[in-house]
């Protein structure tokens, strides 16, 4: 089967959805998505606890319930969909071959591509824990489907290892079940978890949250039997005489999750190293001519509200595209001090103010972030407190990037308070009104 | 009574399985695990070696070399796979270069053809990945790379359709010989009977020789530990890189996996268990660290396993193939440690020589069919070839794992072959689904949804790798509320 689009989009999950229906309102009309799994929504489907869409909506819903208004929406608009539909390959021709059990091999010939894959879950195998290999150790997120999607329970004496939300989540609904969580184990000093599911998913059922710990050794030949911990001193080293035994059947990892790229870099987009995505523009235009991504498969968020945020931001970039508006400009980000990375990396039009999403890579108290270019201080802002699990924006006025050269680079980075140098950083932002 | 029983379902028993299976002889197979290819088979190093680092003279030296020379035509006949990819082994010093020496002259000995020792800059050409700073390296055009566990499955099945009986989960617990000259084979699910016994139990060999009183010989296991690396770095070599023995130890190799993965140990480590085939963080260290001396720029970021195995090690020094010196009707293929699987098919018809000789003479089957078929496998086919399987059977259509693109219709071929499989594991050696980078995290849901319902049994029985390696315990509350009430 062969077909032709405007858009095709790759995924319909919370990113693909949103972008589908942000094309369809700047007025593309022939739009497909592609869709892996037997249902739209992604891996919303499988969350089902509440705390979904409280920025976007002001109540906080359900995973089902929040990928169900875009659901609609994209019904609503009547915008193609295939499920259970594999993508197989996209070229840099923006051609993709997909196949599913219904039409076989399908060849899409698309306008433009929007990747919205999403991103999966770090391993054992990807850290490396030493022991062996029973059954009974498994991803915090593969868990959360066998417990909500089919309906069985992983097992019963637990441990986590990962202090993220998907862990987070997990303690507590299989508490819920009658199991046993008896620790989280964290090898930071601090979570990359939302405070909210730290306080809501651990504190409220006295689940222990150990920092600077890690599973060294996984024990059990058929299935789990237990697991080794340690304390980790600054550099992450197991400190020797620190391990314990923990009886257990279950160890469950939520150490983090990695943009899913595999097709991207067949079709040649470039990739961030920190981020494991594209590199984008503010359009979310990446590397390569026509292909957009937004999503976790372009940086892993901490919110959902901000992914249909992205996608929309994504699907402006496809329609602008689609009408030939030209980038006039390539002014690069780089980030400095504190900083872990920044959404867009290029920004390569002034005619809108842009909005510079970027993640701390620690945890810094009492400074400020602050824009310069080359010599100049572009913009200051003040925070008592920037931590790696939470996104942080910034918007760049239009005003200010039309001052700069069209090959600039924008440097972003904390300053803590004592290096302050003077109030003239806030005098030029305030002079330029940001 | 069977003619013969053979215990061990490694590549082995089950090569010798397949090779007797030419004759008319009723012929069983013993496995105390629940597949074939668990145990050594499952963990190696997936290398058909050239077979100049064995001792001239010695059976290691020469099984490997027939065995390598059998791998086209048991390619052919069993449709596994198995490329010649050649191997170098690098000399970093003056030490090293000296062994290139010695190993050339060894293998010209054990008549290994092609062999030849290589400038810097030839070696630099064709590895462009390899450090820069070696001296030269010996090549071996011979040596390629195959698939362990899916040889002995194709082995087992050809086997099983020449009418083998393999009998899973029965463990050997005793073993004696009768007044008549036949044996009597206990197990954990009952008795046996039978004229001769081949020993293919690989680390336990000794253990079966012992049940019957004898001491002939002793196996030591030996541990090696493995970093298996995501697809996108197979291509960091073309060949199988090898480091000489040295002062610094045995090396470590790097190679490409047949699926396109890159593999790299093993570490060796003498160990007391039979069955500990745990990873170690100094032994990964070790191997890591030694593979850099080969590649410079390996990090361990691509890492998506690590794994360990056993290697049977006999205190002879050598392969042990032949009648037991003690016990008339008890043959022996034990100690097959490196370079066992390159040797596998050799000792196979070896094997079967020694059994007719014994018996006098065999008789050939004359619908004896050494023909196997693979599981088709999706993603290596052409689009073409993609839309006629699809067409013909849908199920080809739907992706479960999409990091190996393992289609439905690959996973219910697997569960109904002559060689049935029940486990995650299995489903995974035989198709790779789960064998990818998000190591079974999206599809081992998917693939027990599959085999519930194409073996009709409940996903609490579905196992990982066998009884007590249950993948769930049991159903979450609202789901057991909800069938209580459909009741």
């Amino acid at each position: 089967m062969r077909v032709q689009v405007d858009v095709a989009i790759i995924g319909g999950g919370p990113a693909g959805l949103a972008a589908a229906i942000a094309c369809h309102d700047q007025g593309i009309q022939d739009i497909l998505i592609l869709e892996r799994d037997r249902h739209l929504g992604g891996i919303l489907q499988q969350c089902i606890h509440t705390g979904f869409g409280l920025h976007r909506f002001g109540e906080e819903l359900t995973g089902p319930e929040y990928a169900h208004i875009f659901i609609d929406g994209v019904k609503d608009r009547n915008i193609s969909y295939l499920l259970d539909t594999m993508v197989i390959e996209i070229r840099k021709d923006k051609i993709i071959y997909a196949l599913n059990s219904e039409k076989g091999l399908i060849e899409i010939e698309a306008k433009a591509i929007i990747l919205a894959m999403g991103c999966r879950e770090r391993t054992r195998g990807a850290i490396q824990i030493p022991g062996d290999r029973p059954a009974g150790v498994y991803t915090a997120g593969m868990a959360q489907l066998l417990v909500n999607m089919e309906g069985y329970l992983p097992g019963k004496e637990i441990v986590i290892l990962g202090s993220g939300d998907i862990g987070l989540i997990m303690a507590r609904r299989l508490t819920w079940e009658g199991a046993n969580v008896k620790m989280v184990c964290e090898i930071m000093p601090y979570s990359s978890g939302l405070a909210r599911n730290i306080r809501q998913c651990l504190d409220d059922y006295d689940i222990p949250l150990l920092f600077n710990h890690t599973v060294v050794k996984v024990h059990g030949s058929k299935r789990l039997e237990g697991v080794t911990i340690a304390e980790v001193d600054s550099n992450r080293v197991p400190i020797p005489g620190s391990e314990r035994y923990i009886e257990c059947d279950t160890l469950l990892l939520s150490v983090g999750l990695l943009p899913e790229n595999e097709l991207s870099e067949g079709a040649n987009v470039l990739l961030d190293e920190i981020t494991g995505g594209p590199i984008v523009d503010e359009y979310r235009h990446t590397s390569v001519d026509g292909i957009f991504a937004c999503g976790n498969v372009l940086h892993v968020h901490d919110l959902v509200d901000y992914v249909s945020e992205e996608a929309e931001i994504a699907a402006r970039g496809v329609a602008r595209y689609l009408k030939g508006d030209k980038s006039d400009s390539r002014i690069s980000i780089s980030h400095g001090a504190g900083i872990q990375y920044t959404v867009p990396h290029i920004i390569s039009s002034r005619d809108e103010d842009v909005e510079l999403f970027f993640r701390a890579n620690g945890i810094y108290n009492d400074g400020m972030i602050q824009l310069t270019y080359g010599k100049d201080i572009l913009y200051t802002k003040r925070y008592n407190h920037i931590v790696p699990g939470k996104m942080e924006r910034i918007r760049i006025k239009k005003d200010i990037l039309r001052q700069l050269d069209m090959e600039g680079n924008i440097r972003i980075s904390w300053r803590q308070r004592e290096d302050e140098l003077s109030d003239e950083a806030h005098m030029y932002s305030l002079s330029t009104g940001m | 009574m069977y003619d013969i029983l053979i215990i061990g379902a490694g590549v082995i028993g089950a090569s010798v399985a397949r090779e007797l299976s030419r004759y008319d002889l009723n012929i069983a197979v013993l496995e105390a695990r629940e597949d074939v290819a668990t145990a050594t088979t499952a963990a190696n190093s997936a290398i058909v070696h050239a077979g100049y680092d064995c001792i001239p003279g010695s059976l290691m030296a020469r099984f490997n070399v027939e065995g390598n020379g059998l791998f086209d035509e048991i390619k052919s006949e069993l449709d596994i796979p198995f490329k010649r990819t050649g191997s170098l082994v690098l000399a970093f010093d003056d030490e090293d270069k000296r062994m290139l020496e010695k190993l050339f002259i060894q293998g010209e000995k054990n008549g290994v053809e092609g062999l030849e020792i290589i400038s810097r800059d030839e070696v630099m050409d064709r590895e462009p990945n390899i450090n820069p700073n070696i001296k030269s390296a010996l090549w071996a055009p011979t040596a390629g790379i195959t698939c362990p566990y899916e040889l002995t499955v194709a082995y087992m099945e050809n086997a099983i359709d020449n009418g083998v009986k393999l009998f899973l989960e029965h463990t050997v617990t005793g073993l004696s010989k009768d007044r008549d000259g036949s044996f009597t084979v206990i197990t954990s699910k009952g008795k046996f009977r039978a004229l001769y016994i081949i020993n293919c139990a690989g680390v336990q060999g000794d253990m079966i020789s012992n049940m019957l009183g004898l001491e002939e010989f002793s196996i030591i296991p030996r541990r090696g530990e493995y970093l298996l690396y995501d697809r996108k770095y197979g291509n960091t070599v073309n060949s199988v890189i090898f480091q000489p023995p040295s002062r610094r130890g045995k090396g470590v190799l790097v190679t490409q996996t047949v699926d396109g993965n890159l593999l790299v140990g093993p570490n060796a480590e003498d160990i007391t268990s039979r069955e500990d085939i745990s990873t170690t963080n100094s032994g990964l260290d070790y191997v890591y660290n030694m593979a850099k001396r080969s590649i410079p720029d390996l990090t361990r970021k691509g890492v998506i396993r690590t794994f360990a195995g056993l290697r049977a090690i006999s205190d002879t020094g050598d392969f042990i193939i032949g009648p037991s010196t003690e016990i008339e009707g008890l043959f022996h293929v034990a100690g097959i440690c490196s370079p066992g699987l390159s040797a596998a098919p050799a000792i196979g018809k070896e094997l079967a020589r020694i059994i007719g000789e014994h018996v006098g003479s065999l008789r050939e089957k004359t619908d004896f069919n050494p023909y196997r078929c693979a599981i088709p496998r999706f993603k290596d086919l052409s689009l073409g070839e993609q839309q006629r399987l699809i067409d013909k059977d849908p199920r080809y259509g739907r992706v479960i794992c999409r990091c190996e693109t393992v289609t439905e219709g690959e996973i219910i071929e697997a569960l109904h072959r002559s060689l049935p499989v029940n486990t995650i594991d299995g489903v995974k050696r035989r198709t790779r689904a789960g064998m990818g980078r998000c190591q079974g995290g999206f599809c081992t849901p998917r693939i027990m949804d599959i085999m519930a319902r194409e073996l009709h049994v409940s996903m609490e029985d579905i196992t990982k790798c066998g009884a007590d390696s249950n993948i769930v315990v049991g159903k979450i509350r609202e789901k057991r509320e909800r069938e209580m009430k459909t009741i």
